[in-house]
């Protein structure tokens, strides 16, 4: 059980879903990834199994691609955007404001699990930024003083 | 058949949605619907109406009022009042003098909107609108003639490539079609992952049919019976609509078994990246869609030749595709009546930096860069002066004022140090420092590094390295020359666009602003007073002692009596500028 979900169920019903064959493997992965918030030891072994794919070449895959994780995130992900064109519109503030409110370094899991702090790379919405992304959520035009708000909506 | 007497359309721009357009169109469909007018109004999505900076936005016609920062609260009074009553409520109306598409306003002067037509005039979700447009009619004229006729008549428009290396599209799908294998596969490119530039996204997501059907006219030209479009994962919306318009145009018929009574078969379907720049380079994403690491090899064979599963592929990026139905349906001399010599037809460019009016447009090739920035885009912000223009992304180059009458096209950007890239512009203004500019650009590709080969992985960590240190102050001499020597190598010895362009950006900058690296390393002075390890913050005389930055300063590193001039101690104060912020009287200075 991983967040409250049935790890072989998750990876069953995703393999299912798209079909047991090895250029499935990357939407498999993202929707493991997106039911569990990360991809756990026993789903590699499982999707491994169910499409006939070595771990190791299962493995590589997993690592090479930012939005797949083989580590455990918090609850929510946050992720914000770095680049240039919400950098110079006041992103370098929103994510001080996000690390003074977290206290955690990019790429770490507050202590109660809560969230984890990563970057993306552009979303293409340079009109609304600066630009932070909670899970599916998008919130443009972010000023430092409604971070704090924002976060206690997830809990 | 039903009559609507109004339509409503709301706007789904991801910047829009951000604020909560589906909830207030769930709002109005309830309340349509409670007062019985559900009959009578539909309400339809489409992409950006207006600048969405006041979003929720909403397009009622047939008035063609555009209502704006709506709440699902104010719903039920805007229905009541406009759609019961009759009487347009103003104050939700958009004022005139606030209509400021930062991406896509009416068209800016000097403008040409052919890959951009449809954005923000139709519904996406809705294949009608397309075809009223004229959509789908130059497949039919295509599907009529013989592929070699298609092929000849793209070769002759001059169309080129638009996901950046400009190779002429009639000549790469003619490669493809002379392979005598099969089955012969189609790509999109839809994994446009340069910082600023989303001017696919607004096409895949306005007019997704566009892209549609220059794949299947560009299928029958080639002889490919399958097709993938291969978008990044940070575009939800297009994916979505994308899948949206696949599965319409299977309906009609016009993907799918035997199209348009043809004989000729096409189907296509979405993958959907994972988050990696690198997989916008053609070797990389046809091992993404392959389900493996995305990682470039090396060509030849080229996808022409060995592409997806091992067989011919023609990969074009989602542009290149959106142009065809165009030139199908106005002809080849109409478009290569556009554009210059060697480069036909418009261009699209996301313009972002220090501009008046940043956004997409879309011009002629062989626009200069003077009436780009300045007709097009409103000149430079605050009335600052011009300084440079990034082109090309962050494998491009930068160019200055001795270039603002270059023609934007191929060759000539190629031949000034910059490259035409997939379109993003970045007008920077005298306050910009180049080495932090390069350090910038070389930070994201070092990051984006797939690994693979060692030139890029290794080479491009040293090239950050060097310029990390000349930022911070510690330049040393012969850093310009380590960097001279490491770009040549890397462009040389990389194995794929990405690392053969990585030092791109140091290479412009080294060209044409030599002397700024020289006053890092030598003088230990930023000219343009960016980088934070070479200035100072100092009051000036003209400070009246009111206190304010004193009280803001985080690390109190200013002191002063109340009505005497104040002072910074450079040995507390970490330069975080908020002194110069909240000054109310200019009395902050920074120095260098």
């Amino acid at each position: 059980m991983k967040n409250g979900k049935d790890v072989m169920q998750v990876v069953r019903s995703a393999v299912t879903q798209h079909g047991a064959t090895r250029d499935e493997l990357i939407p498999i992965l993202t929707d493991v990834n997106h039911e569990l918030g990360y991809i756990p030891q026993e789903a590699v072994t499982e999707v491994s199994r169910l499409i006939g794919m070595p771990k190791s070449q299962l493995y590589s895959v997993a690592s090479f691609y930012e939005m797949l994780s083989l580590h455990p995130r918090g609850r929510h992900v946050i992720k914000f955007c770095e680049n240039a064109p919400c950098h110079v519109v006041g992103g370098r503030q929103v994510w001080q404001a996000l690390r003074d409110e977290l206290q955690v370094l990019p790429g770490e899991t507050t202590p109660d699990d809560r969230f984890t702090l990563m970057t993306t790379s552009c979303l293409g919405i340079c009109a609304v930024g600066p630009v932070v992304v909670i899970d599916d959520d998008v919130y443009g035009n972010i000023e430092p003083s409604q971070v704090a708000g924002i976060l206690a909506r997830y809990k | 058949m039903s009559y609507f007497r109004s339509h409503i359309l709301v706007c789904i721009d991801p910047a829009c949605l951000a604020k909560g357009a589906h909830e207030v169109e769930d709002a109005l469909q309830d309340e349509l619907v409670a007062q019985g007018l559900i009959d009578e109004i539909q309400v339809l999505e489409t992409s950006r109406i207006g600048g969405c900076s006041n979003g929720p936005e909403l397009m009622v016609y047939p008035e063609g009022l555009h209502y704006v920062g709506l709440t699902p609260d104010d719903v039920p009074y805007l229905v009541e009042e406009h759609f019961l009553k009759g009487r347009p409520v103003k104050k939700f109306m958009e004022q005139i003098a606030v209509v400021t598409d930062e991406e896509l306003g009416p068209p800016k002067p000097k403008e040409v909107r052919v890959v951009l037509r449809n954005c923000g005039q139709i519904d996406p979700n809705n294949i009608e609108d397309y075809i009223a447009e004229d959509g789908y009619e130059a497949l039919a004229k295509a599907l009529a003639m013989t592929p070699e006729a298609v092929i000849d008549e793209v070769s002759r428009s001059g169309l080129r490539g638009r996901g950046g290396a400009g190779f002429p599209a009639a000549k790469k799908w003619q490669l493809c079609r002379n392979v005598n294998d099969s089955p012969k596969y189609l790509t999109c490119n839809a994994d446009e992952g340069d910082p600023g530039a989303f001017m696919n996204r607004r096409v895949l997501e306005g007019d997704p049919h566009s892209v549609i059907e220059g794949m299947i006219i560009a299928a029958f030209a080639i002889g490919a019976s399958y097709g993938y479009v291969y978008c990044r994962a940070e575009y939800p919306l297009a994916v979505k609509t994308l899948n949206i318009a696949i599965q319409q145009a299977r309906e009609f018929g016009l993907l799918g078994e035997n199209i348009l009574g043809s004989g000729f078969s096409f189907d296509l379907e979405v993958r959907v990246g994972a988050g990696a720049f690198v997989c916008g380079e053609e070797t990389a994403l046809i091992a993404s869609i392959e389900g493996k690491r995305g990682e470039p090899r090396p060509r030849p064979p080229f996808p022409a030749v060995k592409g997806v599963w091992g067989k011919p592929t023609n990969n074009n990026n989602v542009e290149t595709y959106a142009v065809v139905p165009q030139i199908m349906l106005k002809g080849a001399d109409w478009y290569a009546s556009m554009g210059t010599a060697k480069s036909k037809g418009t261009k699209t460019f996301a313009i972002g930096g220090d501009v008046n009016n940043a956004g997409l447009i879309e011009v002629p090739i062989g626009m200069t860069i003077r009436e780009v920035v300045y007709d097009v885009a409103g000149g430079i912000r605050d009335g600052k002066g011009f300084k440079a223009v990034q082109i090309g992304g962050p494998m491009g180059g930068c160019l200055t004022t001795a270039h603002l009458d270059l023609p934007i096209d191929y060759e000539s950007l190629t031949a000034a140090g910059a490259m035409m890239g997939s379109g993003g512009l970045v007008v920077m203004d005298e306050e910009t420092c180049m080495v932090d500019i390069a350090r910038f650009f070389m930070e994201f590709t070092q990051d984006e590094s797939c690994g693979k080969c060692t030139p890029c992985r290794v080479g491009t960590k040293r090239m950050l390295e060097i310029l990390e240190r000349i930022c911070n102050g510690e330049g040393k001499d012969g850093d310009i020359e380590r960097l001279e020597l490491l770009s040549q190598q890397i462009v040389k010895t990389s194995l794929c666009g990405l690392g053969q362009g990585a030092p791109n950006p140091v290479i412009s900058t080294l060209k044409l602003f030599r002397h700024e690296y020289e006053a890092h390393i030598y003088e230990k002075r930023c000219p343009a007073k960016v980088c934070r390890a070479l200035i100072h913050y100092q009051i000036e005389d003209n400070c009246t002692g009111c206190m304010v930055c004193a009280r803001n300063c985080p690390v109190e590193a200013i002191s002063g009596q109340r009505r005497a001039v104040h002072v910074i101690d450079p040995n507390v104060c970490i330069k975080c500028g908020i002194c110069m912020q909240v000054c109310n009287f200019n009395a902050v200075a920074v120095t260098s």
